[in-house]
């Protein structure tokens, strides 16, 4: 027999979590709900929907940076003046969620918790280092996201925790971020391949630090750490950014799906890479590129990656 | 389990009990009775489900009906009266923007929530407020067409009235 709460507060919702075993959470509903209809797992017999928690919904800025509440739309993100200026790449990503419909009611915190591979949050909230609070009735703990993903599908949250909030870290002065990714179409897309960049320039126009981060090129969203190793220290332009691009198909582990082959996957990586790294360093330097930047992509940096 | 569900549909307020997993979509056509939204591809790819939920577009297959609760529904038959169409319906007959019709339901209700939030749109808004609509039959340009003459109607008649 199937059981339905529709809790109105985070607390509320971690006691039911603890209360039934089994129970899922539901939010925007578009990959739970769009999944179970599909065939693809059954609905599970307990649903806890928490659209109705507003403390969810919450945004708070403070000196370590910005927390977002897990029930932030994909559509809010994509509209953010303060998102798309300071961490842009997570902006360019939830700007090329699905449809209008499913970035009105797709979360940030449903697209973390559904972990899927593809997710296009991921990647970039890996290059901001992002970390979530999960709650339960134990407490609350602090998880960098490159620790909550676990696998395709899975987390490393207790089936009794839940995501309450995301927390996208400051970011040092001279800056750029950009997601990229390839694309079939423009609409209820799933990413080929995606990429997210961070680059932060310094006072010699040099490349002072940067991060790389994939999506569906491995069980999770994963740094290239290699990619990154090699960009410090370098000038910011198109050999650069082809070397480290090359460098990050070690980082991979791609599969054949009904998407792209592994081998057409593995091929693509280094021109996203190289694409977001361009984007993430014009973006640095002050240039504005437009979010989504995959629909914004300088034309230098397609014909230098092409 | 069955629990009850208060929405306010097209201005009406409006109870049943429904089952948890059931679907916005399978409750407003088999429940309320209003079959203006179609089931397409019922996995949230074709968008001929689309209703609004407090003004937001819903693909209304894959959203729990219970999801709904003391919220406030517009499906097509809720934009307007079939003796007076909405600018958006008009315009989709003028510009040959419909041909077998199933899609169209979905695409006044998105062209809608676009033309609500932004009335002044632009042909590239037009053509990503629509991007979760599929059509098969006009290939797109006369609907576009028609969502960008809608807007304009629309702003002329604010511009005259206010």
């Amino acid at each position: 027999m199937s059981r339905y709460f529709a809790p109105t507060t985070a607390a509320e919702a971690a006691a039911l979590l603890a209360e039934h075993g089994g129970a899922r959470v539901v939010a925007g509903g578009t990959d739970l709900v769009v999944a179970a209809r599909g065939g693809k797992h059954r609905m599970p017999e307990v649903l806890i929907a928490i659209h109705g928690a507003t403390d969810l919904a919450s945004l708070v800025e403070n000196e370590d940076g910005v927390r977002l509440g897990a029930l932030t739309s994909h559509a809010w993100i994509e509209r953010s003046p303060l998102i798309g200026s300071h961490w842009s790449a997570l902006a360019d990503a939830s700007a090329l969620v699905g449809s209008p419909a499913t970035r009105a009611n797709g979360t940030l915190g449903g697209n973390l918790m559904n972990a899927s591979p593809a997710m296009d949050t991921g990647a970039p909230l890996l290059v901001f280092e992002a970390d979530v609070e999960l709650l339960s009735l134990r407490g609350t703990r602090t998880v960098p996201v490159a620790d909550l993903l676990a696998g395709a599908g899975r987390t490393t949250a207790e089936p009794d925790e839940l995501l309450t909030s995301v927390r996208l870290p400051d970011l040092p002065p001279a800056t750029g971020s950009a997601y990229v990714r390839l694309e079939h179409r423009r609409a209820m897309e799933i990413a080929v391949v995606g990429a997210a960049a961070l680059v932060t320039l310094g006072d010699d126009g040099r490349v002072a630090d940067c991060r790389v981060a994939l999506s569906a090129a491995a069980p999770t969203c994963v740094r290239a750490r290699e990619a990154e190793d090699l960009l410090r220290g370098l000038r910011p332009d198109g050999a650069s950014f082809r070397d480290a691009a090359a460098l990050a198909t070690g980082a991979v582990q791609p599969i054949t799906d009904v998407r792209a082959s592994a081998r057409y996957r593995r091929a693509m990586i280094s021109v996203v890479v190289s694409r977001a790294l361009a984007v993430a360093a014009a973006r640095a330097a002050g240039t504005d590129i437009a979010v989504p930047a995959n629909r914004n992509l300088p034309t230098v940096t397609a014909g230098s990656t092409g | 389990m069955k629990y009850p569900l208060n929405v306010r549909v097209n201005g009406v307020e409006t109870s049943v009990d429904v089952e948890p997993h059931r679907s916005l979509l399978n409750v407003l056509r088999e429940d309320i009775g209003l079959t203006g939204p179609k089931e397409g591809c019922d996995d949230s790819e074709c968008g001929a489900c689309m209703v609004l939920v407090d003004g937001r577009p819903v693909n209304s297959c894959s959203y729990l009906a219970l999801q709904t609760d003391g919220r406030e529904i517009t499906t097509i038959e809720g934009v307007s009266e079939p003796s007076c169409p909405h600018s958006i319906q008009q315009a989709l007959l003028e510009e040959g923007g419909v041909q077998c019709g199933f899609c169209t339901p979905g695409i006044v209700m998105s062209a809608k929530a676009l033309l609500d939030a932004n009335p002044s749109c632009d042909e590239d808004e037009v053509r990503l407020a629509l991007g979760g609509n599929l059509c098969r039959c006009t290939g797109y340009q006369k609907i576009v067409r028609a969502v960008l003459r809608a807007a304009e109607q629309l702003q002329d008649r604010a511009g005259t009235t206010g």
